[in-house]
């Protein structure tokens, strides 16, 4: 294909003469053309930064009014979180206790569970095993998280209360156990694809000195895999850290500063949606509170992915 | 399972066998890689297997440690490799694979150290056979690097990662890993053609060395490499046994025109 | 080797080869974990909920009789919120994923991009919800609408639909590039008659996914303020006094899926609990629906396409 094969709309080669002139310029507007193609694309690319920028931008300004307010220290040193009362107070220790508590009974389902199934799938699972699972796991993290709110709340809470009877309806722990298991395909999918990066030449080699498959998988291959896994479960951490209607159905919104996962407990997303659930003027403290929430919770997520990004990155140059 | 004999083995002056290939079949899927294959490999000796890119050679030694059990649709297909002087077919499917690999270590083509420390990387065959007793631990560590020729530029730092040896050391390294347990047969896949030739004079020397130990198989590409330091040498082509012999005859005088325009370089 | 070595070897490797059975075993009984939950997830939502499942719960507006309350507002709203979501990601997130793969120098602000995307994907859906609040409903003065709704979510499946464009183009053998580029083409003309048309399948899946996880949004579009409890429908689309009246519906206050769900769940009378679980069922059974149809997709494209 030529250049004027490829523009038909522009027939003036017939003569010999303009010929050469001729097809310069149609490089020419065909340059130009690529050229603002190219500038619209790159303009698509770099929106992304565009959407970071605004995110922060709103977060920091809409604090900032909140923080002219309200003391630093307070906000991070205060042990009662009543922003809605007339004696109101805003330490926001409060609704991390709830944040960090559910938090962590999910990554204690969804650790173990998560590696154990990404090292089965990778090192011991036949191929059609692998098939069926991998996309089964991608369908248990597509449920609607609202669903498994709903089914902490009506289904697991009163198992729960069978054996606990003195378990709230509304409790971190069911909250917390669902979140895990909504968490388990993301360490799973994410651990299996740091195994599978270890190269077969280090299986290899375990295998020839009469290593059994437990052994290479969890001497060699884990050991080689260490950064992704470690980046795996940083992902969970902030999923856990970020999610929100599973607390907000099956936790209770009340603020309470424990560490007991056996009691409600609001935390910074599930304050979020209380808030915005409510009709709060637009530009009162209490309208400005879910920003300085929601600033604290992006920092964390932002150090987390930093985090993440630092060890993938890592991991990528061993090999 | 028992093999009838090829009687190949006769006519090798004294030397006694340590094991014995008997018209092994191999597929690669349908993919008929090794063709009644028959070779004897004698104690205590190195013996060579040389041929052009393609012709077999990994596939064969792979089969010694049962390597290929590890991916599915490899399959042995009659024949078998009988190992002396117990006379177990190392191929029998009631043949456990880490039991074979266990009597049967290797080395590769490039050297692949664990994520691990030096010491570490060389008792992985120890612990791999149930071993925590550390000082017992430190001693066959020790004299494996000896054994390997590692231990004077090592015995400082052994607690660092064996990815920070150079290349020549690592595959030293894996030499160490392969020696720890006292294997019968080391399976050595072309070990110097990642390596400068410092490092390959030095690896050399130290097969030479080992076969006071250790029954060797070396898989080369190297001529010179294999008239140095091998005993008997195996010729194949297209999957077959060409020509087996004590080396000097086969380099000096084979007995089959194929193999004397191979090691000619006339072709290959 | 001894006879005796050989039986202690033997012993070894049958007690290393008995916690491999237990590993194995431990393996398909954490798998079974997941999928135990999802099967007892799903059939007590159905065994709840089906009943509710008549042509009347799909065309009746809530209300405060449990047995009187459909989802009529809120799956005409996730509809159209879908549809503004689409048309806002999918362009943006393929010429993004597009310029990445085809046009973008190795330099750093390629690399600014690439880290942005990255950890985009990993901020909570509820700070996009705080974003769409302080930007979209205030700043730009949309509202607590569809327009507002659409976009929070088409800016949260971005980094989805990026990401499945760049693998999809990645998937393209260099040599398919380097034949248009033989042939004299531009970057873009490789672009528009080779990479978009042979990757199309790939990013199809990557949408699908995408959306997928957007009908289930809940937290940014609570955040955003929509509300709760509707009982009337947007303007149909494209219907009113032109020019205006064409567009009216994307400022039209509404309701979704997922938030009437949440309504339901949140109201103590068992009876609400059975329209939640009748609308988790149908939300679900969406969500099921579309990532079966990328799994679908996917395979096909797999079996099919030989380079
Ligand atoms: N995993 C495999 N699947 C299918 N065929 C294979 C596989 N590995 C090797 N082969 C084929 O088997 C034949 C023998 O391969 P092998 O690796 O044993 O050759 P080689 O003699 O070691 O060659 P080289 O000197 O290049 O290492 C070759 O034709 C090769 O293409
Ligand atoms: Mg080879």
């Amino acid at each position: 294909m030529s250049a004027s094969a490829s523009m038909p709309s522009r027939p003036g080669a017939a003569s010999l003469g303009s010929g050469v002139s001729d097809r310069l310029s149609k490089k020419a507007s065909r340059h130009v053309k690529e050229r603002i193609i190219e500038a619209l694309l790159f303009s698509a690319a770099a929106f992304s930064v565009f959407v970071t920028v605004a995110i922060v931008y709103v977060l920091v300004k809409e604090s900032w009014v909140f923080f002219e307010t309200v003391p630093l220290s307070d906000f991070l040193f205060d042990t009662q979180w009543t922003p809605l009362f007339d004696d109101a107070h805003y330490g926001i220790m409060v609704l991390l206790s709830g944040t960090l508590t559910s938090s962590a009974v999910a990554l204690v389902v969804a650790i173990p569970l998560g590696t154990i199934i990404a090292l089965y799938l990778s090192e011991f699972a036949g191929f059609k095993v692998r098939e069926i699972a991998k996309p089964f796991l991608e369908l248990l993290g597509g449920v609607p998280t609202i669903v498994y709110g709903y089914f902490a709340l009506t289904f697991l809470t009163p198992i729960l209360q069978r054996i606990y009877p003195d378990l709230p309806g509304f409790n971190l722990l069911s909250a917390g156990l669902v979140m895990g298991i909504m968490i388990i395909p993301y360490v799973a999918s994410l651990s299996e694809d740091a195994m599978r990066a270890v190269p077969m030449s280090l299986r290899e080699g375990s295998y020839a000195m009469g290593a059994t498959r437990l052994q290479t998988a969890l001497w060699v291959v884990t050991p080689a895999a260490t950064s992704g896994i470690a980046s795996a479960y940083i992902l969970g951490i902030s999923r856990a850290v970020g999610e929100t209607m599973i607390l907000a159905v099956a936790a209770g919104m009340q603020p309470n500063l424990t560490f007991n996962p056996a009691e409600p407990g609001a935390t910074i997303t599930s304050y979020i949606v209380q808030v915005a659930l409510g009709d709060l003027p637009h530009g009162s403290i209490g309208y400005q509170t879910i920003f300085a929430a929601g600033l604290t919770l992006l920092l964390m997520t932002l150090a987390f992915n930093l985090l993440g990004y630092w060890l993938r990155k890592r991991f990528r140059e061993v090999y | 399972m028992q093999i009838p004999s090829t009687g190949l083995e006769a006519g090798v002056e004294g030397a006694v066998l340590k094991a014995d290939v008997r018209d092994l079949d191999f597929y690669y899927g349908a993919f008929h890689a090794l063709k009644r294959v028959s070779m004897p490999i004698h104690d205590h000796m190195v013996t060579a297997l040389i041929g052009p890119s393609g012709c077999g050679k990994s596939t064969l030694l792979r089969c010694f440690n049962r390597m290929h059990d590890l991916y599915p649709g490899n399959r042995y297909d009659g024949g078998g490799i009988v190992l002396y002087p117990d006379n177990t077919n190392l191929l029998a499917p009631e043949v456990d694979p880490i039991e074979v690999r266990m009597r049967i270590s290797m080395v590769f083509q490039k050297p692949n150290p664990f994520p691990k420390s030096i010491y570490e990387n060389v008792a992985y065959s120890l612990r791999v056979r149930g071993m925590r007793n550390k000082n017992e631990l430190d001693d066959r560590v020790e004299s494996a690097l000896k054994g390997a020729a590692l231990w004077n530029e090592v015995s400082n730092r052994l607690n660092e990662l064996g990815a920070n040896l150079s290349g020549g050391q690592q595959q030293r390294l894996c030499i160490a890993r392969a020696l720890a347990s006292d294997p019968e047969i080391i399976l050595f896949d072309e070990p110097t053609s990642a390596l400068d030739p410092i490092a390959t004079a030095s690896i050399e020397e130290l097969i030479i060395e080992l076969k006071e130990k250790v029954t060797i198989l070396i898989v080369t590409h190297n001529m010179q490499q294999a008239a140095r330091i091998s005993d008997y040498t195996a010729y194949m082509y297209l999957g077959e046994m060409v020509e087996f012999g004590v080396t000097d005859q086969v380099f000096i005088k084979p007995q089959k025109k194929a193999t004397e325009d191979y090691i000619t370089g006339r072709f290959g | 080797m001894k006879a005796a070595d050989i039986d202690a070897i033997r012993a070894i490797i049958t007690r290393a080869k008995r916690w491999d059975l237990f590993f194995s075993l431990l393996g398909i009984l954490s798998l079974m974990v997941g999928v135990l939950t999802f099967t007892v997830l799903f059939v007590d939502m159905a065994i709840q909920g089906v009943p509710r499942l008549n042509l009347d719960f799909f065309t009746s507006f809530p209300s405060r009789k449990a047995a009187n309350a459909g989802i009529l507002s809120a799956w005409v709203g996730t509809v159209l919120v879908m549809v503004l979501t689409a048309l806002a990601a999918v362009p943006l997130g393929v010429a993004a994923g597009v310029y990445l793969e085809e046009y973008a120098p190795k330099n750093w602000i390629t690399d600014i991009i690439e880290i942005n995307i990255s950890n985009l994907a990993g901020i909570p859906s509820i700070v996009y919800g705080l974003l769409a609040l302080g930007l979209f409903v205030y700043y730009f003065g949309f509202g607590q609408s569809i327009l507002s709704a659409g976009l929070t979510l088409a800016l949260l499946i971005l980094p989805v639909i990026i990401v499945a464009t760049r693998e999809a183009i990645r998937a393209i053998p260099q040599s398919i590039h380097e034949g248009s580029y033989a042939c004299g083409a531009t970057t873009w003309q490789t672009v528009s008659d080779h990479i978009l048309p042979y990757s199309s399948a790939g990013i199809l899946t990557g949408v699908i996914i995408g959306m997928a996880r957007a009908i289930g949004e809940t937290a940014p579009i609570i955040t955003i303020g929509a509300l709760t409890f509707i009982a009337f429908l947007p303007p149909a689309p494209f219907t009113g006094e032109p020019p205006a009246g064409l567009f009216d519906w994307i400022f039209a206050p509404f309701t979704v899926m997922p938030i009437q769900m949440f309504n339901w769940t949140s109201r103590p009378e068992a009876a609400f609990t059975v329209n939640a679980a009748a609308a988790g069922f149908v939300l679900v059974f969406m969500t099921l629906a579309m990532n079966g149809l990328a799994i679908y997709v996917r395979y096909r494209l797999r079996k099919n396409i030989k380079w």
